[in-house]
């Protein structure tokens, strides 16, 4: 029980869908972006989503913040259910849950000088007092490693990189339990990713903060996350901890994300270690019955496309919604791909 | 894949023979020396290429890294003579292709040239792609204008192009506009396009980074079997040493304009000469599960701007390894391994000891 007693974030059963399309002789679609997504993200901790595009990673990240509306199920920060609040209430929480976003050209107002975007955030959550949150904003500064004189300058007086670095001031300026991330260090490039990603860690150990991050990088994930959950079409279909998931994936489509990242060792390069995937993700507007993964996995049975599989417990804090794995953990399928 | 990439027409039988002559004698396929590349701007001269050289054999796949404004795609772009003139403009060097220097070619020569012997792909291929017209039609001009197919065998043509990219039902989509496609199908698209005349190069300017993991594997992977199979060269341009490593024969290693580094893949991925390249490589995150809460290596800063130069190594600002020297003199090329591999630093340059 001690992991939900210290649980900052839990999620339950989250549904978002959206409706498309419909004309007058043509039926509205549904687009099941997220269904029925469940985790739990302990205090100080990085929980990290990570799938393809469509598979749902953002949709979540926007539910936990509130930004989509809800179709069902609850979203609870601390003891406090986020996802039932509406109006006043939830604005005066959102100081508790703030966001960075992938693109640092896009988050910041251009006619806005630095320090007011971050002052802006200060009196909008009313934290302080008026008189001190010139002097805050100098620590935030400070303490996202840009200097103070920088304040006065606009958006565009800064590089892709001091962008991002303002964004996450402006998030931590509420003194926020959660920061969720979506992609934060996509658009950066490789030595200003690793400036930024060392940032985050250190600010974390500094203020005890709990990440929510969002990532289609593999080796940011890897090197940022303690849990991880992998969402496919809408639906996680593996979870475990960095080790265990890295170490002993078991989920087909989680072994075919993996062995895809590229190797960093040429010698080892077209080994048969692969699982390729053909084509895209298929579209979540008409998810097909049975798993969800079944076109595409060269494991599939005529069980995988009848019946869908349930994420469930096959080992300690692993979890997987696969029928080719049993329930001690072993995968029932071939390593290697027949053909 | 079923189709043929070999099957074709007279024209380019012909062009297959000149590239494999050249290959014969063992000389480079593409040989670029000393190019060097200004822009003229508001605030001065950026000098944006300082003396660029390398050589690519035939079937060789060079990766050319580094940062973002290092230059990698304007070497790209000034191999193609593509650069906009003005404000920009090739002051000196030479691009050899197959015993020719493409920079003395008149433009119509030129444009025999590009997109039929030496293609790009590039980076964003929704805008690479003309959303009026379908994606048949696109591949179909390139072929009519360099091969001198007529109308119906160049649109076989871009049936069977689509096919040996692996576009499911290319018969049928062959008809469809580029909007009706996927990012990673619009890339094979531009594959399909820049492979359709059989180049002897191929330049591909980060073709996978705004793909998902998965479909850049297939990517990848189409690519180094179309180049097996059709014996092209590759210029792979990337900021992503796991492609890389899983793409390329030779790095060269870009920093504000020049080379600095180049050497096999595993030489340079292996034993980094060059204090940029060991920053680019052990600032990669996630390539241990283990190493979670060390903080990752930093290259402190940021790429200089170029209109900011002054002499000296340009990486000296970054670099922990740095001299007095570093500050003042720009570094000579040391050449080790027969010549092959390169390293420019200071740390090197006296034969060498570090």
């Amino acid at each position: 029980m001690s992991a939900v007693a210290q649980a900052l974030l839990q999620v339950e059963d989250l549904k978002v869908h959206f409706p498309v399309g419909g004309g007058l002789f043509r039926p509205r679609a549904l687009v099941r972006a997220v269904d029925g997504v469940s985790f739990s993200v302990r205090r100080g901790t990085t929980f990290g989503i990570v799938g393809e595009s469509g598979s749902g990673k953002t949709t979540t990240a926007l539910a936990v913040m509130r930004l989509v509306e809800l179709t069902s199920g609850r979203i609870l920060l601390g003891d406090q259910d986020i996802g039932a609040l509406e109006g006043e209430a939830l604005r005066k929480v959102r100081r508790r849950f703030q966001m960075v976003f992938q693109d640092p050209y896009a988050s910041l107002n251009p006619r806005k000088r630095a320090g007011d975007a971050i002052r802006e955030a200060l009196d909008l959550m009313d934290v302080g007092d008026p008189a001190g949150r010139p002097q805050r904003a100098r620590e935030l500064f400070l303490q996202t490693g840009l200097r103070p004189e920088q304040l006065m300058l606009f958006p565009h007086q800064f590089s892709g990189g001091q962008r991002q670095r303002i964004v996450l001031a402006r998030a931590l300026a509420a003194n926020p339990d959660l920061v969720v991330c979506d992609e934060p260090v996509s658009a950066l490039d490789v030595a200003i990713q690793a400036q930024m990603l060392n940032l985050m860690q250190r600010l974390q150990k500094d203020f005890g903060l709990t990440y929510l991050f969002i990532s289609h990088d593999l080796g940011v994930v890897r090197h940022m996350c303690d849990d991880i959950a992998v969402m496919y079409l809408g639906r996680i279909v593996e979870q475990a901890n960095r080790e265990s998931l890295f170490e002993r994936p078991l989920h087909p489509y989680t072994l075919a994300l993996w062995s895809a990242a590229p190797s960093f060792d040429p010698r080892a390069r077209g080994r048969g270690r692969r699982i390729r995937l053909q084509g895209d993700p298929p579209s979540p507007i008409n998810v097909p019955p049975g798993c969800r993964f079944a076109g595409r996995c060269p494991f599939a049975d005529a069980r995988c496309h009848s019946e869908e599989p349930q994420l469930r417990e096959v080992l300690a804090g692993h979890r997987v919604a696969c029928h080719r794995v049993d329930d001690a953990g072993n995968a029932l399928y071939p390593l290697e791909p027949a053909g | 894949m079923s189709a043929d990439v070999r099957a074709d027409g007279p024209a380019r039988e012909a062009a297959g023979v000149a590239t494999r002559a050249s290959a014969a004698n063992g000389g480079p396929l593409l040989d670029v020396r000393d190019l060097c590349v200004e822009f003229q701007t508001r605030k001065g001269v950026a000098r944006v290429l300082e003396g660029v050289s390398f050589a690519l054999g035939p079937g060789e796949t060079l990766g050319l890294v580094g940062e973002s404004g290092c230059g990698k795609s304007m070497t790209a772009l000034a191999i193609m003579r593509l650069i906009p003139d003005p404000p920009g403009r090739i002051t000196s060097g030479e691009v050899v292709f197959d015993g020719q220097d493409l920079l003395k070619l008149d433009d119509a020569t030129m444009r025999d040239v590009r997109g039929n012997r030496v293609s790009m792909i590039f980076q964003e291929p929704m805008t690479s792609l003309n959303p009026v017209f379908t994606v048949g039609e696109q591949i179909a001009e390139a072929v009519r204008l360099h091969q001198r197919l007529e109308r119906r065998a160049a649109h076989e043509r871009a049936v069977e192009m689509l096919e040996a990219v692996g576009i499911p039902a290319a018969r049928r989509r062959v008809d469809e506009y580029p909007h009706q496609f996927s990012g990673g199908m619009r890339q094979r698209v531009m594959i399909a396009m820049a492979l359709a005349c059989n180049p002897g190069v191929l330049i591909a300017d980060e073709p996978t980074t705004a793909l998902d993991v998965t479909v850049q594997a297939q990517i990848f992977d189409l690519i180094s079997d179309l180049r097996d199979r059709t014996g092209a060269s590759v210029v792979l341009i990337t900021h992503d040493m796991g492609a890389v490593a899983e793409m390329t024969d030779r790095v060269a290693v870009m920093y504000a304009g020049r080379i600095v580094e180049e050497g096999s893949v595993e030489e340079v991925l292996e034993e980094p000469l060059h204090p940029y390249t060991q920053g680019l490589i052990a600032c990669a995150p996630g390539r241990r599960t283990a190493a979670r809460g060390e903080p990752l290596e930093e290259i402190p800063g940021t790429v200089p701007s170029l209109l900011e130069r002054r002499g000296g190594c340009a990486f000296a600002d970054r670099c922990k390894h740095v001299q007095p020297r570093c500050r003042e003199l720009q570094p000579a090329e040391l050449r080790i391994a027969g010549g092959r591999r390169r390293v420019v630093c200071w740390l090197f340059a006296d034969g060498g000891a570090r």
